[in-house]
């Protein structure tokens, strides 16, 4: 589904020029939930910038679902930490915006509103939003705006969602209930994700596979496969394999961040 | 403060502040010719009603011409300037120049070309009002944030998609406020160019005022535009209220 294949990336502009990352090599398998975790600051967003096509990289290629990338891909959705929703919208036009856009919708928007409508309030319910159509975003708590999110990068179903750090300012306890959220989604719809964090036990609880990047200039250190059981439960958190897992990503991080 | 002296504070200040003046004045038996007490501008309110109502017409009417023109030429310019990194700072030198010359210097330069009358004070009052709209929008559209522009150019949304959805939606706070400055600048405008070059407005009619040391007469023309700018004011600030709502709900509750 994704490939990007020994891809540098420099940020000319900056003086002196950044090199965010260095021949990064990376595969995503269709339906695959990868996560690519690293320390700050190591160029993880660069590479959701690389894969959606906003930044081309400097040298080398990204290929989305068997097509080379050369301007925005037009079927990802996207999630950052804050949740930037619209406030002069209401939660439910929050979340059809990419209909407005994302074709063949566009063109259909206007006269099958109300069938667009239903479709976006049975995906607010999936994620507890169920009735809350109506409030704008400064009505709802941080975790709601953030599930609204979820859903807003969701609406059109594209075969693959970028979710950069979501869940980051999030507390504790709403993170972990929008884990279980997004791993229901996902199990539910199969679409292809990348999640990037440095919340090693998020990645775990969700992942396939988790990639390690370096720190900057960031490439991939280490690929590890997650061959826990499937549907996952939150308890699974503390399980053995579980924590052996979380414990050797963590030694390999504070291992990269001393390089 | 219970509501309703919060209510009536701004009447109960300007009340108390003509009352100050009018102490000063009878206390220090300050002459007409430098400071006239506030009765005697009253007195020559009601003395000269007619022209001083029919002189606010012509500069509020004249006012109004020019910052609507401002209005639409700033919002169009304002959306040039915002819509792009380069033309934001190829224009905004050439603005900021044009800005900084005072605009008594262009009148004598309007009224060779318009002639003395109602034109050349339109366009000073667009001249003045119009650098603020176009700054305050192009600050909002400028001021959007990458993260959301990000999301919609994931979805293939084209750069005018994403003025129409995002941009100007969210500089329309910047907008409405900015028509509060404007306005009242552009009274100024109005009644520079009157003052200097017109036969008609309550510029004119000040100038003729003084000229004579009819003093409680041109202190009756400053209240008259007073009176008109913070009705304009007020007009404007409630039209911003009802228009953004949404703005100044949400930032009470900043993000997550």
């Amino acid at each position: 589904m994704v490939i990007i294949d020994d891809v540098t990336l420099t940020y000319k502009g900056a003086t002196p020029a950044v090199t965010a990352v260095r021949g990064t090599s990376l595969t995503v398998d269709h339906g695959e939930f990868a996560a690519v975790v690293g320390p700050s600051g190591c160029g993880k967003s660069t590479l959701m910038r690389l894969v959606t096509g906003l930044v081309k990289p400097t040298e080398g290629t990204v290929s989305v679902d068997g097509a080379l990338v050369t301007g925005p891909v037009k079927i990802a959705g996207m999630a950052f930490q804050n949740a930037n929703m619209l406030p002069w919208r209401t939660v439910i036009d929050n979340v059809m915006l990419p209909l407005e856009i994302v074709e063949p919708h566009r063109s259909r928007f206007r006269k099958h509103k109300a069938e667009y409508r239903a479709r976006a309030e049975a995906l607010l319910a999936t994620v507890g939003l169920a009735g809350f159509g109506d409030r704008f975003p400064w009505e709802l708590s941080g975790g709601m705006q953030q599930r609204a999110s979820l859903c807003r990068s969701l609406i059109h179903e594209p075969a693959l969602l970028m979710l950069d750090e979501p869940f980051a300012a999030l507390d504790a306890f709403t993170r972990e209930e929008l884990w279980c959220v997004l791993r229901d989604l996902w199990q539910r719809l199969h679409f292809t994700v990348i999640l990037v964090t440095h919340d090693l036990r998020e990645a775990a609880f969700l992942a396939d596979t988790i990639h390690v990047m370096s720190a900057r200039p960031g490439r991939i250190v280490q690929t590890k496969k997650v061959e826990l059981q499937r549907p996952r439960d939150l308890d699974i958190c503390f399980e053995p394999a579980f924590t052996d897992i979380v414990h050797e990503l963590r030694g390999k991080i504070a291992e990269v961040r001393q390089a | 403060m219970n509501r309703l002296t919060e209510k009536l504070a701004p009447w109960l200040f300007t009340i108390a502040l003509f009352v100050i003046w009018e102490a000063v004045c009878r206390l220090f038996n300050i002459s007409t010719i430098t400071l006239p007490a506030p009765t005697a501008i009253y007195e020559a309110m009601v003395k000269h009603w007619w022209p001083i109502l029919t002189n606010s017409y012509v500069t509020l009417w004249t006012t109004m011409a020019g910052f609507g023109l401002a209005v639409i030429f700033g919002l169009f310019l304002g959306i040039v300037v915002g819509w792009s990194r380069t033309i934001y700072r190829g224009l905004y030198p050439v603005m900021i120049g044009f800005n900084s010359i005072p605009k008594v210097a262009v009148v004598p330069i309007l009224v060779i070309w318009f002639g003395i009358g109602e034109v050349p004070a339109i366009l000073t009052a667009f001249l003045i009002s119009f650098f603020p709209i176009v700054v305050n929008v192009a600050t909002g559209l400028a001021t959007m944030e990458p993260e959301l522009e990000d999301v919609l150019r994931a979805l293939g949304a084209r750069k005018l998609d994403i003025m129409l959805k995002v941009g100007i939606p969210r500089a329309q706070p910047y907008f409405f406020g900015s028509l509060k400055v404007a306005i009242t600048l552009a009274f100024v405008g109005t009644v520079v160019s009157e003052t200097i070059a017109a036969n008609k407005g309550i510029g004119y009619l000040m100038t003729l005022a003084g000229s004579s040391f009819q003093m409680p007469l041109v202190f009756a023309g400053l209240l008259a535009l007073a009176v008109e700018g913070i009705v304009m004011y007020a007009v404007f600030a409630y039209i911003e209220g009802r228009m953004t709502r949404w703005a100044f709900r949400s930032s009470m509750n900043t993000a997550p």
